[in-house]
C-alpha cells in the first residue's frame, strides 16, 4: 500500500480527535452528574466542578475541536491545491507541540493553575508555547496555499485560513499579560477594558474555532460526500465576508447589563442580529448542496450526520442573535439556557460535523472502501441525535425556568423564590441533562470501535490513497 | 462616561462602512444577469472533484438579511451605540433600571401605608406587615441567619431573646441600618497558651459544672485582668459593645473542641454588614418589626 505523508499526519489527527473528544466528553459527564449530585466531588480539589469545568471546556473545544480542525485543514488544503504539505517537518511539530499542550492542561487546570479567564484559562508559559505552536501551523497552511497547482483557492479554505489567522490575533491580545511568576500573571487591561477584551476574543474564539474553520470542514466534505456541487458560490463570497466582519463585534452581548458603556452593548446587539443571515447562508450552501440527490439522506448515514449538523448550526445561529437582544438576554443571561444553547452548537454543529467528516475520511486515510460498519454509524447518529435533544431540551426548560423564578417579585419588591429554590427545581433538568451527555458520549465508544475495526480490516482501496503527488 | 470625540468618531465611521459594506456587497452579488447563469452550470473550477454552482442568492434570504441591516439602523438611531451620540429616546440601562424601580418603590409604599406609621410593637400584630418582613428576611437576611432566623456558628440567631447589643425596636433599627462590627481582640500574646486555657476554664465554669478547678481559679484572676472591661465582672457581657454575654450558655461561636481557647487566643470579629444603603427606611422598620416578633408575641 502507497503511504504518503500528507495522509499520515492526517491520520494521528483524526486518531487523537476520537481519543480527546471522549476524554473531554467524559470530564463533560462527570461534572453534568455533580451538578445532579454534588457529592461526586468526593471533597478532592481537583474533582470538583470548579476545577474541571475549564478542563472539560478547553478539551472538547481546543483538544478535540482544535485536532478535528488542524487534521482536517491539511487534508483539505493538500487535496484542494493538489500540492504535498509545505514543511512536512513542521507540521509534525505542529502535531506534537499542540498535543503538548493539551497535555500540560490536564496537569495544570485541576490543579488549580489558571488565569483565570474563560475559553483562556491556561498559564501563560503555555500560552506562550502554543503561540509557536499556532505560528507553525500557519506556515505550514499558507506555504501549502502557496504552491498551490490549482488558480483558485477554493472556499473551504478561505474559511480555514480566516480561523488560523483571527485565532492567533485573539489568543495574542486577549493573553497580554506581566507575569509574575511561572505560573502567575496579570492582565495588562483594567477593568470593563478587560472584560470586553476577554468576550471579544470568547465570542470570537466560537465565531471563528466553533464556526468558520468548522464551515471550511463542512464546504470540504459535504459535497464531497453527496457527491454533488456546491449550491452558490456567489452566495459563498456574501457569506463569508459578512460573517467574519460582523462575528467580531458580537462580544459585547456578553456583557449586557453589565458596567460596559451602553454604546457598546447596543453595537454587540445589533451586529449579532446582522450575524444571522451570514451564518444561515453557509446552512444554506450547506443543505442545497443536496438538491437533486435528496434521497441521500434517507441512505447515508454519514450524509444525515453532515445534514443534522447544518440544521442545528441553523438552529443554533439563530438562537444566538435572539439572546443577544438585550430584552431576551435579561432573561436569558446567567441561566442554563446559555448552556443549552452552545451545547446545541457544540454537540449538535461541531461535534457531529466531525463525526461525521471523520466517518468519511477514515477509510480514505486506511485505504479502506468504506467504514467497518454502516449500521454502526447509522446507530451513532441516532444515539447522538437523541442524546443532543434530551441535552438542549432539559436546558432550554431550566433556563426560562431558572429566569423567570429569578424576576418573579412579590408587590412589595422582595424575590418570590430564593435562589436555593431555583436550584432545587433544576434539579430533574440536570438529571436528564446528564442522561443526554452519556448518550452522546456512549455515541463516540461506538465510534472508536467502529473506527479500531476499519483501521485494523483487510480490505484495501488502493485508488483513494496518494492521489495528490 | 464619555469617551473623547477622536474615539467617538473613529466608532462611528467603522461602523457606518461596516454596514455600508453589507449593503454594498448584497448590492453588487444580487443582480445577476441571466446570460451569466445558466440552470446546472458551474463556475468552470474543480478541486479534489468538487465543483460549485453558481446560484443567485436565495430571495427570502436576501430580505432577511436587508432587514437585519435595516432594523440596525432604525436601533443605532432610537438608541446609544454610535460613538457618544445619545440616540432619540436618550435611553440608558440607569434610566431603565430606575424608571423600573420607581414604579416597584410606589406599589411598595401604597402597600405599606396601612400600617408603617405604627410603632414596632404595635406593627407586629398586623398580619400582612409581619408577611411582607418574613419575605424581606428571606431576601436579605436569610443566607447567613438561616431562614427560620436561628443562626449559625458566628451568626447570632435572631429568634431567641438574647441579644448582643438589645432587643429593644430602635437598637433593631439600627444594627440593620448602620450594620455592627463585634471585635474580640486576640489575647493570646498576653495569656499565653496556659493563660488562654485558664481563662476557658473559668468562662465555662459559668454555665457548666465540673471545671478544673486550679485552673477556673487561676483563669478568674485573668479574666479580671483581661475580660472584665467589656464581659463584665459577672461574665455577662455588655450590649454597648456587643460583647456577648458568657454565663448564658449560648454561645455565639460555639465552644467545642477547643474553639473557646482559639478565640480567646486569636481573637474573632463578627460583621454584620450595613444595610442603609440596600434598604429604604420603611424597609428597614418593617424587617426590624419582623426580627422583633420572633422573640415577642
Amino acid at each position: 500500500m502507497k503511504t504518503n505523508f500528507n495522509d499520515e499526519i492526517v491520520k494521528k489527527f483524526a486518531l487523537v480527535t476520537i481519543i480527546w473528544g471522549i476524554v473531554g466528553m467524559l470530564v463533560g459527564v462527570i461534572i453534568a452528574a455533580q451538578m445532579a449530585w454534588p457529592a461526586l466531588n468526593f471533597d478532592l480539589p481537583f474533582l470538583t466542578f470548579s476545577r474541571l469545568r475549564p478542563l472539560h471546556t478547553n478539551a472538547v473545544i481546543f483538544a478535540f475541536g482544535g485536532n478535528a480542525l488542524i487534521g482536517t485543514s491539511f487534508y483539505v488544503v493538500y487535496k484542494t491545491c493538489k500540492a504535498n504539505l509545505f514543511a512536512p517537518k513542521l507540521a509534525s511539530f505542529v502535531f506534537w507541540g499542540y498535543q503538548l499542550v493539551i497535555v500540560a492542561a490536564v496537569f495544570t487546570l485541576p490543579f488549580g493553575y489558571t488565569q483565570s479567564r474563560e475559553y483562556a484559562e491556561l498559564i501563560w508559559p503555555i500560552d506562550i508555547f502554543l503561540t509557536i505552536v499556532w505560528i507553525a501551523y500557519a506556515v505550514v497552511f499558507f506555504g501549502t496555499i502557496t504552491k498551490r497547482k490549482e488558480k483558485h483557492i477554493y472556499v473551504a479554505n478561505w474559511f480555514y485560513a480566516a480561523f488560523i489567522i483571527t485565532i492567533a490575533l485573539l489568543h495574542i491580545v486577549n493573553n497580554l499579560q506581566i507575569p509574575v511568576n511561572w505560573h502567575l500573571s496579570y492582565s495588562i487591561y483594567p477593568g470593563a477594558v478587560d472584560a470586553l477584551v476577554q468576550w471579544w476574543y470568547g465570542h470570537n474564539a466560537v465565531g471563528f474555532f466553533l464556526t468558520a474553520g468548522f464551515l471550511g470542514m463542512m464546504y470540504y466534505f459535504i459535497p464531497k460526500q453527496a457527491g454533488r456541487p456546491v449550491y452558490s458560490y456567489r452566495l459563498s463570497i456574501v457569506h463569508f465576508w459578512a460573517l467574519i466582519s460582523s462575528y467580531m463585534w458580537a462580544g459585547p452581548h456578553h456583557l449586557h447589563y453589565t458596567s460596559l458603556p451602553d454604546w457598546a452593548q447596543s453595537l454587540g446587539m445589533v451586529f449579532s442580529l446582522i450575524l444571522l443571515a451570514p451564518s444561515w447562508g453557509g446552512m444554506i450552501n450547506g443543505i442545497m448542496t443536496l438538491s437533486g440527490a435528496w434521497h441521500k439522506l434517507r441512505d447515508d448515514p454519514i450524509i444525515k450526520l453532515l445534514i443534522v449538523s447544518l440544521s442545528f448550526y441553523g438552529m443554533s445561529t439563530f438562537e444566538g442573535p435572539m439572546m443577544a437582544i438585550k430584552t431576551v438576554n435579561a432573561l436569558s443571561h446567567y441561566t442554563d439556557w446559555t448552556i443549552g444553547h452552545v451545547h446545541s452548537g457544540a454537540l449538535g454543529w461541531v461535534a457531529l460535523m466531525t463525526i461525521g467528516s471523520l466517518y468519511v475520511l477514515i477509510p480514505k486515510l486506511w485505504g479502506k472502501k468504506g467504514m467497518y460498519s454502516t449500521d454502526l454509524i447509522n446507530v451513532h447518529f441516532w444515539v447522538a441525535t437523541l442524546g443532543i435533544v434530551l441535552y438542549i431540551a432539559s436546558m432550554w426548560i431550566a433556563g426560562v425556568m431558572q429566569g423567570l423564578m429569578w424576576r418573579d417579585i412579590n408587590a412589595d419588591g422582595t424575590v418570590v423564590y430564593s435562589f436555593a429554590e431555583t436550584v432545587k427545581a433544576t434539579y430533574p433538568y440536570y438529571i436528564a441533562r446528564f442522561l443526554g451527555g452519556v448518550m452522546f458520549l456512549g455515541g463516540m465508544f461506538i465510534m472508536l470501535y467502529n473506527v479500531i475495526k476499519t483501521i485494523s480490516a483487510k480490505n484495501t482501496n488502493e485508488e483513494v490513497v496518494g492521489e495528490a503527488a | 462616561m464619555v469617551m473623547s470625540s477622536g474615539w467617538s468618531i473613529w466608532i462611528i465611521v467603522i461602523v457606518a462602512l461596516h454596514i455600508v459594506g453589507y449593503s454594498w456587497l448584497l448590492f453588487s452579488t444580487s443582480k445577476m444577469k441571466e446570460e451569466d447563469h445558466k440552470e446546472g452550470d458551474t463556475t468552470g473550477h474543480e478541486w479534489d472533484g468538487i465543483k460549485e454552482y453558481n446560484n443567485p442568492l436565495p430571495k427570502w434570504w436576501l430580505y432577511m438579511f436587508i432587514l437585519t441591516i435595516v432594523f440596525s439602523v432604525v436601533y443605532l438611531i432610537l438608541y446609544p451605540g454610535m460613538g457618544n451620540y445619545k440616540g432619540i429616546l436618550n435611553w440608558t440601562q440607569e434610566g431603565a433600571w430606575a424608571e423600573e424601580n420607581a414604579v416597584v418603590l410606589k406599589k411598595r409604599s401604597e402597600l405599606f401605608s396601612t400600617f408603617i406609621n405604627k410603632p414596632i410593637p404595635e406593627m407586629i400584630k398586623d398580619t400582612k406587615a409581619m408577611e411582607i418582613g418574613e419575605r424581606l428576611f428571606a431576601n436579605h437576611c436569610s443566607s447567613c441567619h438561616g431562614s427560620d432566623a436561628q443562626g449559625a456558628i458566628g451568626f447570632p440567631n435572631l429568634a431567641d431573646n438574647d441579644w448582643l447589643y438589645g432587643g429593644e425596636p430602635a437598637i433593631i433599627v439600627k444594627s440593620i441600618s448602620a450594620g455592627r462590627n463585634g471585635v474580640m481582640p486576640p489575647w493570646g500574646a498576653a495569656l499565653g497558651d496556659q493563660g488562654v486555657k485558664q481563662v476557658a476554664a473559668y468562662v465555662r465554669s459559668f454555665s457548666e459544672q465540673g471545671q478544673d478547678a486550679e485552673l477556673v481559679t487561676e483563669g478568674q484572676a485573668k479574666f479580671g485582668m483581661f475580660c472584665v472591661a467589656c464581659h463584665g465582672a459577672d461574665g455577662k457581657g455588655n450590649p454597648m459593645l456587643g460583647a456577648p454575654n458568657l454565663a448564658d450558655n449560648i454561645w455565639l461561636h460555639s465552644y467545642d473542641s477547643g474553639l473557646l481557647e482559639t478565640v480567646i487566643s486569636k481573637g474573632i470579629s463578627g460583621k454584620m454588614p450595613k444595610h442603609s444603603e440596600l434598604l429604604d427606611d420603611n424597609s428597614i422598620k418593617v424587617l426590624a418589626a419582623y426580627v422583633y416578633s420572633l422573640s415577642n408575641e
